[in-house]
């Protein structure tokens, strides 16, 4: 309670000490500060509330706080669904396997590029760079893939994005700032380049080597281009493909809705379906992602410094 | 202890050998284990397929594959540029990504400053944590939001009282894609120049409130300057990726009945592609759209060095 109290007046005193027309500034920056809060809030509450609604109501009436009206067979039917959980197996298998190969590779290759010494790095630099603005295009890669045998594989998704020029990028000028009487006090200790990359350099980024592991889990878990194009098994398909089916293509998983005797019910049950595979597909991500937080500006301005 | 030290110790770092391969030797572990990886990959995934745009110019055949399949020439060129609807999906690409940042440019930074005017931190970091939140929505769930509170009878139509089915009609398709792209990518956007003003200096900012200068003021000549070079290096890679307009966001959002403003040039090529099995065609169209993108993005670089004193990216 007293807390409370002291924060408000030091917040009022602060406030208090601009002049007049600042303070109308700073209301005006607020309220479009809120309306901007509102406009992602609302939605996001108005599905919460409409994935509980009971599928004939919710196409009448909408969001209604008749609680005779709620149900929550939309989970039950969701949850209860085998290709949900198939497809949350697939994305967090493709996910952290993704996630290892990609960063191993890029934290490596960054670090030769960190040293002013390293013979050829303009060579490498070039071809590295190159790649940021040309490439072959969808059909050239397609048939890369294909002639790789790599087709319906696991492969195909993991490795042809494996390495990303603009993280290595990134880690490089991190690694840059990192004191260079490190590397020479270990050279000079006789220590090779592994060991010191592994037992000093890394243990010193964390805040870099933990933003780009969450860029590039979320990427992958959330993108849907590549195992659209590459996987055919029902059984590979990660998450966003089976979400592609319930949301985009309006056709819900065969057992979901298949007990609904009339097109119409069918077709409002599957149009309620939608709300609940949205909370139940965006949960993990959302309560994951407050606790990297802390990362995000360290991280993102090492990024910031040259692009 | 009279051993002489190992060779490798006697030279410091700082002093170059000047002998490459005397460098090679000593530093195999650098090409070896720490770049091997990471060349190999693009030279795989990445330059390999650049040859493969020779199928641009080829009657290109799977069965006969790249060797044997016969040259065409520009007959691939010709045929989309002659073409009315291949126009028509140039210019939606165009004004998707021109309107897009247009908008979607500034909001981010107008975030930044909105967000560097509230006064406790706390409460700065819970409306960044609600702000930062669309970013992690999948592009497939966002589109499932944009389509189920549009629908005729979603919340929109609820609010509005009318059933517009909104995602059938081609003048809201720009709208629509421009304005999620917004709520999803703004308040991600804006940390980097929140960061960027969190750099400000103290100091500068202090001696200009002695000085009596007001808000605007303070924004003109304090915080301005610290972000100008993050916003111009920020405005030149979004130029340079102007033609490159997503796929899955735009491929996610269409229906039968928008595609007259919803079809750009990567679903129209992948279409082609991959759907239609036209493959010199469809890779003869993704070169134009890369060449027209790289042209962009070199005479942006121009304009740019020539205004900003000689610094560009």
């Amino acid at each position: 309670m007293s807390v409370a109290n002291t924060t408000v007046k030091k917040k009022k005193s602060e406030f208090a000490k601009y002049p007049a027309g600042d303070k109308t500034i700073l209301i005006v920056a607020y309220v479009i500060l809120g309306i901007f809060l509102a406009a992602i809030i609302v939605p996001i509450l108005y599905i919460i509330l409409a994935s509980f609604i009971d599928p004939i109501t919710l196409q009448n009436k909408g969001v209604t706080f008749d609680f005779s009206k709620w149900t929550t067979t939309a989970y039950s039917r969701v949850l209860g669904n085998q290709q949900i959980w198939v497809g949350f197996k697939n994305a967090l298998i493709y996910s952290v396997l993704f996630t290892i190969i990609s960063v191993v590779i890029t934290l490596l290759a960054a670090y030769p590029m960190s040293r002013s010494d390293f013979r050829f790095k303009r060579f490498f630099n070039t071809v590295y760079v190159i790649t940021m603005f040309f490439g072959g295009g969808l059909i050239p890669t397609y048939l890369l893939i294909s002639d790789l045998g790599m087709l319906n594989t696991i492969w195909a998704i993991l490795l042809p994005g494996a390495f990303s020029v603009w993280n290595m990028i990134i880690a490089r000028t991190y690694y840059q700032g990192v004191p260079h009487d490190l590397e020479e006090a270990a050279s000079i200790d006789g220590a090779t380049e592994m060991v010191y990359f592994f037992k000093i350099l890394l243990p010193v980024c964390t805040p870099i080597i933990a933003t780009i592991c969450m860029w590039q889990f979320v990427g992958m878990w959330n993108s849907y281009f590549d195992a659209m194009i590459y996987l055919n098994d029902v059984s590979k398909q990660p998450l966003q493909l089976v979400l592609r089916g319930i949301l985009i293509q309006s056709q819900p998983e065969p057992g979901m809705v298949s007990d609904m005797q009339s097109t119409a019910a069918r077709a409002q049950l599957a149009e309620l379906l939608k709300y609940a595979t949205i909370i139940i597909s965006s949960l993990p991500l959302l309560i994951m992602y407050p606790f990297f937080q802390r990362y995000f500006d360290s991280g993102i301005m090492a990024g910031a410094v040259k692009g | 202890m009279n051993k002489p030290l190992p060779a490798k110790a006697k030279v410091p770092l700082k002093q170059r050998t000047h002998n490459t391969l005397v460098y090679l030797r000593q530093h195999w572990q650098l090409y070896l284990i720490f770049m091997l990886p990471a060349f190999v990959l693009t030279i795989i995934f990445r330059y390999v397929p650049m040859g493969g745009v020779a199928i641009a110019f080829m009657d290109y055949n799977p069965f006969r594959g790249l060797w044997h399949s016969d040259w065409v020439g520009f007959e691939h060129f010709n045929r989309f540029l002659s073409s009315p609807d291949f126009m028509k999906y140039l210019m939606n690409t165009l004004k998707l990504s021109v309107f897009g940042l247009l908008w979607g440019f500034p909001a981010p930074i107008l975030l930044a400053f909105l967000l560097n005017r509230i006064l406790s931190s706390k409460i700065k970091q819970k409306v960044q944590l609600v702000l930062y939140m669309p970013n992690f929505i999948s592009v497939i769930v966002l589109c499932g939001i944009v389509r189920i509170l549009l629908s005729p009878t979603g919340m929109v139509n609820m609010f509005l009282g009318t059933n517009y089915n909104f995602m059938t009609m081609p003048q809201a398709f720009r709208t629509i894609y421009i304005a999620s792209g917004i709520w999803q990518g703004a308040g991600w956007a804006s940390i980097i120049y929140t960061a960027a003003l969190s750099n400000a200096s103290k100091d500068l900012k202090e001696a200009a409130v002695i000085d009596g200068a007001n808000l605007i003021q303070q924004i003109k000549t304090v915080e301005w300057p610290a972000i100008k070079d993050t916003v111009l290096i920020q405005f030149i890679m979004a130029v340079g990726n102007i033609m490159s307009v997503g796929f899955e966001k735009a491929y996610a959002l269409q229906t039968d009945l928008n595609m007259g403003a919803s079809e750009i040039i990567s679903t129209y090529v992948y279409k082609k592609g991959l759907l239609d099995g036209d493959y010199g065609f469809s890779t003869a169209v993704g070169l134009f759209n890369t060449v027209i993108n790289i042209i962009l993005l070199i005479s942006m670089n121009t304009i740019v060095k020539k205004m900003n004193e000689g610094k560009g990216i």
